[in-house]
């Protein structure tokens, strides 16, 4: 009966929270089929006109990558919240500021990483010009980490409701469009060869700042929903 | 001797109805406290104001002599162990996996041969690496029991934990309270069960709201 090292706890929290996502593929696999079904639907609605979807892809692309990161996060908490978990969790004396962040942080490592490494692919399908895939990654991978950090607290605010899933989308879509703004003007920016720096720093300062600050809001909006 | 738990003067409302006034009782190490009430009557609600869950709560709980605020309560956390309705187990990991996750929520690290005597406790012996989803209701239920067995704890807290228990789980579970108690542990349970064995065994009754 020892007790755990901080190190420990995060590698016993982040590993269960890995194997519980890879052992459930088919909603892992979701908002990935989803992002890639619906960037592949854009040609069809749109025409092939090469230089309409050029112009429109990076809009595209960060558009429905938004969409698959919110898809993805109504299930956030609701598992747990059903079979019990959350309430072991809240009775831990672990800080639940912890164990939020690394619960996130995985689900971001099997969602918004995922998104983010395929995005490429769909930018080359879209006729997006090659000079802004570089951008494209790094906007998404950032933007994609404060998308799942807000939604998570919607999340936390509305996994006690039966039907959580539209109220979610009203909660977290205004919280959305700043990162919409800058990461979609990011990659708009280097496809015309212009300097895409300033919107990535401040993506890049956005996900710092969420990583620090949106726990706090998660936990207690889990206390919230639980304490009844 | 000094009560473990000591409660004064407690009252909760649910949905507006005040279900629990002025109740104030205390329980001392080795000691057995069956909460008895019709349905709704606030027994579910009373062990969650006890854990902590609850917070919309009037009175004063004390647990070793320290006042416990809805937050601020480390002491507890540690040495109690709360069973809900929902056992916390994870369809998807193994018995070995979800006991090893809950241990470390507790700050525990617990080696192999404990956790293996833990289920063996328990009866699963063979089954540590069987995903639960697997296994009958009653053996997941089994699963949540053996938490009980993985760190040495001084107050359970369990809500009807006879709930899909086989006959000779039951009288098991009995027996195991009874161990518990002899052991200078403290229980504090809900149940529609009658609980034949167990003593000694003192009861309060909540009448519900009228």
């Amino acid at each position: 009966m020892n007790p755990l090292t901080l190190t420990g706890l995060c590698r016993a929290l982040l590993r269960r929270e890995l194997t519980v996502m890879l052992r459930s593929r088919a909603e892992l696999a979701n908002p990935l089929f989803f992002f890639l079904m619906v960037c592949a639907l854009f040609p069809l609605g749109l025409g092939p006109s090469p230089q309409l979807l050029a112009t429109m892809a990076p809009g595209i692309l960060w558009i429905v990558a938004l969409l698959s990161v919110l898809m993805a996060s109504d299930s956030l908490f609701r598992s747990d919240f059903e079979d019990g978990t959350l309430e072991q969790v809240l009775l831990s004396p672990v800080s639940l500021y912890l164990i939020v962040l690394i619960k996130t942080l995985g689900h971001w490592l099997l969602t918004g990483l995922p998104l983010t490494l395929l995005a490429p692919l769909l930018a080359l399908m879209l006729q997006m010009p090659s000079s802004g895939l570089v951008v494209l990654v790094l906007s998404l991978a950032a933007g994609s980490l404060v998308l799942s950090f807000i939604a998570a607290i919607g999340a936390a605010l509305t996994v006690g409701l039966k039907r959580g899933g539209v109220l979610l989308s009203l909660l977290v879509l205004p919280l959305f469009v700043p990162v919409l703004i800058f990461g979609s003007a990011a990659v708009q920016r280097a496809v015309q060869g212009m300097d895409s720096v300033s919107p990535l720093a401040l993506l890049a300062a956005m996900a710092l700042l969420s990583l620090a600050l949106a726990p706090l809001a998660i936990a207690g909006a889990l206390r919230v929903s639980l304490d009844q | 001797m000094q009560s473990l738990l000591d409660i004064s003067g407690l009252g909760f409302e649910r949905d507006g109805r005040q279900l629990v006034s002025g109740l104030s009782f205390a329980v001392k190490p080795g000691e057995v406290l069956r909460i008895e009430g019709p349905n709704g009557a606030g027994k579910t609600s009373l062990l969650r104001v006890l854990a902590g869950l609850y917070s919309g709560y009037q009175g004063d709980i004390r647990f070793n002599d320290e006042l416990l605020t809805s937050r601020c309560r480390p002491l507890l956390q540690q040495q109690s162990l709360f069973l809900g309705h929902s056992p916390a187990i994870k369809m998807t990991l193994t018995a070995r996996e979800n006991l090893e996750w809950l241990a470390a929520l507790q700050c525990r690290q617990v080696s192999a041969g404990i956790l293996e005597a833990a289920l063996a406790q328990v009866g699963l012996t063979g089954y540590e690496d069987v995903p639960c989803r697997q296994m009958s209701a009653g053996q997941q239920r089994r699963v949540a029991l053996a938490r009980l067995f993985l760190a040495p704890l001084s107050l359970w807290m369990l809500d009807e934990p006879f709930t899909a228990l086989d006959k000779t789980a039951v009288l098991e579970l009995e027996g195991w309270i009874n161990d518990f108690a002899a052991q200078g542990g403290a229980v504090v349970l809900t149940t529609h069960h009658d609980l034949t064995t167990v003593t000694p065994l003192q009861s309060i009754v909540l009448e519900g709201s009228r």
